[in-house]
């Protein structure tokens, strides 16, 4: 029986990685073998720690390395106002704005009749469970501005209505948009939603 | 092959990195689906919205290959779905009804051309329940389950229908009704272009509608559950007849 040889295997498992094909995979396993001290042996050892102890947070359901994520065991954080984030790199993204000093709640989709992803498939109960629990006052609907997103946020606030204040984040011009590059949707939105100067 | 055409995007589906499989209804081809290099990326996914009016071009070796479409997008629907509850249910339930219940590659122009107009009053929450039921009839009919509702099964009458018979879908008198009455499906004036089209009443219409396409349509096509967005759009319209 033939042995695989280990670059090969490592080059067809990175070619599986987002954003890489088998030729980039080739050129990023040649480097890591160049630079082995530097890059190799400690991206190997990182990867061994996260492998081992990498798990999603018990309450919120971000990613870390313990049962209960930096930012539900962060007392410093204001209580009271909860992000719902569809993603967990929807949540490092709000994470990395550095505006909202508040707790999040991951739910690891979007309700979907398509893909057979129901209420209980995202863990909206728990969220309702959180609601009580942590006396929140204001739940923030950080959804995806999609059909998809915005349903899941409407589901959400039937759940919630009368429970607890509602919002969801604002649509319509990015920062550094031009409109003449904006599609009619986002035009729409943004006209919908202007205010005051 | 290939084909040029007009459409109605119904589901968008991730496929590996940047791709994207998607669901149009399309005017002279019926529901197609294809590939789209590059459907999920960041230029492309804000214009794939379910609902969106596209202009697809289908290109493959053989016939009965999936294909790639190249999509131009004519006008999004998205923003008005998504400016109000009503309107987001209501798209995600003529959508569902769509990519559940017609056929790949079956043209329906009749059916078609209800659905765009239909899709152009999203947002507007007076008239759309009203348009949607009338959608909804016609979706029966172009099923092959529509209602006739023209005279009494029983009688033979034309004045005087109450009810529909759940099992034909034909009108039944009060008089011809009798003791049956309590297992016959209401007939609101509305479902046969009459009265003044109340919320209370579209709300009665939807119940029988609904009962034709869960336990006639669904069975039909495998016993299949209808899809939740069909009920999500009709408890939502009835809370607020009821509220009002």
């Amino acid at each position: 029986m033939a042995v695989a040889d280990p670059i090969e295997e490592l080059i067809a498992l990175m070619a599986k990685l987002p954003g890489l094909g088998p030729r980039s995979a080739r050129r990023a396993v040649l480097h890591l073998i160049r630079k082995r001290s530097l890059l190799l042996h400690p991206l190997a050892d990182a990867m061994q720690v996260v492998a081992e102890t990498a798990r999603e947070c018990l309450n919120c359901g971000n990613v870390g390395t313990a049962d209960i994520c930096d930012i539900c065991a962060n007392e410093a954080r204001e209580n009271g106002e909860l992000c719902v984030v569809e993603d967990v790199a929807d949540l490092w993204a709000m994470e990395r704005s550095g505006v909202f000093k508040g707790r999040y709640h991951v739910l690891g989709g979007t309700l979907s009749a398509l893909d057979s992803v129901g209420p209980e498939d995202l863990g909206i109960p728990r969220l309702m469970d959180r609601v009580t629990t942590e006396a929140i006052s204001e739940v923030i609907l950080a959804l995806n501005a999609t059909v998809d997103g915005q349903t899941t946020a409407h589901y959400i606030a039937d759940q919630l209505e009368g429970r607890v204040r509602l919002t969801s984040l604002a649509q319509g011009v990015p920062i550094g948009g031009e409109l003449d590059y904006l599609d009619d949707g986002t035009i729409s939105a943004a006209m919908r939603a202007r205010k005051d100067l | 092959m290939d084909w040029r055409d007009t459409g109605i995007l119904l589901t968008v589906r991730r496929h590996g990195e940047a791709a994207a499989i998607i669901d149009v209804f399309t005017e002279s081809h019926g529901r197609h689906a294809g590939v789209v290099p590059g459907g999920a990326g960041r230029r492309l996914s804000p214009l794939l919205q379910p609902g969106a009016q596209l202009d697809v071009s289908w290109r493959a070796r053989l016939e009965d290959h999936i294909g790639t479409y190249t999509v131009e997008p004519q006008r999004s629907r998205a923003a008005a779905a998504l400016s109000g509850r009503l309107a987001l249910a209501g798209l995600n339930a003529v959508t569902a009804l769509l990519a559940f219940t017609l056929p790949e590659r079956e043209v329906h122009p009749a059916l078609y051309a209800r659905t765009e107009p239909l899709l152009d009053l999203l947002g507007n929450d007076d008239l759309w329940p009203l348009a949607y039921l009338r959608w909804e009839l016609a979706l029966l009919e172009e099923l092959g389950f529509g209602l006739d509702l023209t005279a009494c099964a029983v009688t033979g009458a034309t004045e005087g229908l109450a009810y529909v018979s759940p099992r034909t879908g034909r009108a039944v008198s009060r008089a011809g009704a009798g003791d049956w009455a309590d297992r016959l499906l209401p007939l609101p004036p509305i479902l046969r272009g009459e009265g003044d089209a109340g919320d209370a009443e579209i709300a009665e219409a939807f119940r029988t509608t609904g009962h034709f396409l869960e336990h006639r349509v669904a069975p039909a096509l495998g016993n299949k559950p209808l899809p939740e967005a069909r009920a999500r759009f009709v408890d939502l319209f009835s809370r607020r007849s009821a509220r009002s």
